[in-house]
């Protein structure tokens, strides 16, 4: 990779090669091609049905790609679904985040995959305490400290609801988050604190796409820049050697 | 707030308390009207004949059986309620399972003895009911009918079914065990009440404690989230309603146990009763919440509504007016929860 430079050494954690995808006569990607390293943030830009949103469902399992390769830890993969990227450690979060409301934080986090322990020594019962233990942990790991864990997520503001996607994201130990758009829906407090959580993440060695329109945020958080045009890439750049206006015009092909 | 983000208005400490106090006294709602119901009456009892209404075993054992035959309804409604759904079919459930319980006790007693023919006759019931609730689950599950309208079809169905099966008619049990099963006590208890109160409990844990009613919450709320988690929701939405089928089935065995006849329009009306138990209950019908003692509750709200007037000597007709009103100021409380609570 052209621009990659901190961590030449290591291999890349996701290795997006040649990725085509087509929908009937419309071509969403055109051959493209882009790398993910551990701890590195990469902001995918571009403008509307500029193909963000195909490649992510490409990478995370919901289309198939027509062309080229995915390669996750060194390893050709091909999730035919979103289970199986998640079971590999590629979590998704939508911009909907994909919450029970009524549901707390620990049952929000084993949602389909629930513990249980047995009451009087024969009843099994859902294990409560420690869905709350590992809830109250998994939230201090990414700075929230939350010491309501019986309310239900929707008494949450949304950063702290955003908090909880990924804080289910990384208790089944993601390593590589995909994010759309987490700052769009927020406040400008919450986005900043959106905006500390990702550099949490990273500091973790976790490897993050996420993509935004907002270049401020970009600008804040990432490593480097993924612009695309018209299902092709249209360009890299690392977050140090370009600014604004070049991402812009990246983006519009001007 | 605990988190670091309390930046916004819900984080005022004092406005926060007094709403999470609102909040559990609403989520409570279905026990404070039964205690105004039961102190009302009780006071009017006292007052004008004399006497204690609620502290009469006579009247409290009226009460809980008068609140079986709807109860048993509203358990299986409550979960279908939570998850997003209605079902209309479990009125006429309810009469198919008395008709099938009565006749196959009947047919079986021409050659078994009587205990086991109650038997054969209660399976029955049960088993033909899971019938249409299985109709109605694939109806919505793999084929994308609305609830409200594949389970009136259903109703359609089961009421046309068990009228042809009654013959029009009512059809009498001779089989005394299954009479002491409608009409005995055990240490002086119904054993209709016991077998009710049996599987509250049993729904309660389910609802409760267990993966599967934690799913019902989940789908309820966002099933979105809860196809991403993993969880196999076609397949949970058919147990849902073979549920509710279930517990129609229970209601349907026991009426004809009660009367020792089946009768094809034995839940008629009882449907709408159940609905309004689990309403008034705490359940939203837009779903993800609700819960069984609510439910029980809420029918207790309703059995006390009715019972009581009758004993205080109001018209009868009044019941409808009361019940009505206590299911328009229960939804009007919810609609003031979800605000308060922020639920989207």
């Amino acid at each position: 990779m052209s621009v990659q430079s901190q961590t030449q050494s290591q291999e890349p954690i996701l290795d997006v090669r040649s990725v085509s995808k087509r929908f009937g006569g419309v071509e969403a990607l055109k051959e493209v091609s882009m790398a993910l390293y551990p701890g590195e943030v990469v902001a995918l830009a571009g403008d509307n049905g500029a193909g963000k949103s195909t490649l992510i469902k490409t990478i995370s399992g919901v289309h198939g790609a027509d062309g080229g390769e995915i390669r996750f830890a060194g390893e050709a993969v091909r999730f035919a679904t979103p289970e199986a990227a998640r079971a590999h450690g590629i979590e998704t979060i939508y911009q909907d985040l994909a919450l029970a409301d009524n549901l707390t934080i620990g049952a929000n986090i084993f949602l389909g995959r629930e513990p249980m322990r047995r009451a009087f020594g024969f009843l099994p019962v859902l294990d409560r305490p420690a869905m709350a233990k590992a809830a109250k942990e998994t939230m201090a790991r990414l700075d929230f400290h939350v010491n309501r864990l019986d309310a239900p997520v929707g008494r949450f503001s949304g950063g702290q609801r955003q908090a909880v996607a990924i804080g289910r994201a990384i208790y089944w130990n993601a390593r590589v988050l995909i994010m759309d758009e987490p700052t769009a829906a927020l406040g400008v407090p919450e986005q900043r604190k959106v905006v500390s959580l990702i550099q949490n993440l990273k500091a973790q060695g976790r490897a993050i796409i996420f993509i935004s329109h907002n270049l401020q945020d970009i600008f804040a958080v990432a490593d480097r820049i993924v612009v695309l045009r018209r299902g092709m890439l249209a360009g890299e750049r690392k977050i140090s050697e370009t600014n604004p206006d070049e991402i812009v015009k990246l983006m519009v092909g001007g | 707030m605990s988190a670091q983000t309390s930046t916004e208005s819900r984080a005022d400490p004092t406005k926060s308390r007094s709403r999470q106090l609102i909040l559990r006294i609403a989520a409570l709602r279905a026990w404070l009207f039964l205690a105004i119901l039961l102190v009302f009456f009780e006071t009017w009892s006292r007052i004008s004949y004399g006497q204690t209404f609620l502290f009469s075993s006579y009247n409290a054992q009226s009460i809980a059986i008068f609140a079986v035959a709807p109860l048993l309804l509203a358990l299986g409604s409550t979960f279908v309620i939570i998850s997003g759904g209605i079902d209309l079919s479990i009125g006429f459930i309810m009469g198919l399972a008395a008709v099938i319980a009565a006749h196959a006790t009947n047919l079986a007693g021409q050659s078994l003895p009587p205990f086991a023919a109650m038997l054969v006759g209660i399976t029955a019931g049960l088993v033909v009911a899971l019938g249409p609730g299985f109709v109605n689950g694939v109806l919505i599950s793999k084929l994308k009918v609305p609830p409200f309208i594949g389970t009136l079809g259903m109703f359609g169905v089961a009421r046309g079914v068990a009228f042809l099966l009654a013959g029009g008619t009512t059809v009498p049990v001779a089989n005394s065990w299954f009479a002491s099963l409608g009409n005995g006590r055990v240490f002086g208890f119904p054993v209709v009440v016991i077998i009710t109160i049996l599987f509250v409990l049993l729904m309660h844990y389910l609802l409760s404690q267990t993966r599967f009613g934690q799913h019902t919450y989940a789908i309820g709320a966002n099933e979105q989230a809860a196809i991403r988690s993993g969880i196999n929701v076609p397949r949970h939405i058919r147990k849902l309603y073979l549920l509710s089928a279930l517990c129609a089935g229970l209601g349907g065995v026991l009426y004809a146990a009660r009367f020792t006849a089946g009768a094809a329009q034995a839940g008629e009306p009882l449907l709408l009763d159940s609905i309004a138990a689990v309403v008034i209950g705490g359940a939203s019908l837009f779903g993800g919440s609700g819960t069984i003692l609510g439910t029980v509750a809420g029918a207790l709200v309703i059995a006390v509504i009715q019972y009581g007037l009758v004993f205080i000597n109001v018209e009868p007709f009044w019941q409808f007016v009361a019940v009505g009103v206590v299911i328009i100021i229960s939804v009007l409380v919810d609609q003031t929860q979800r605000k308060l609570g922020g639920d989207r």
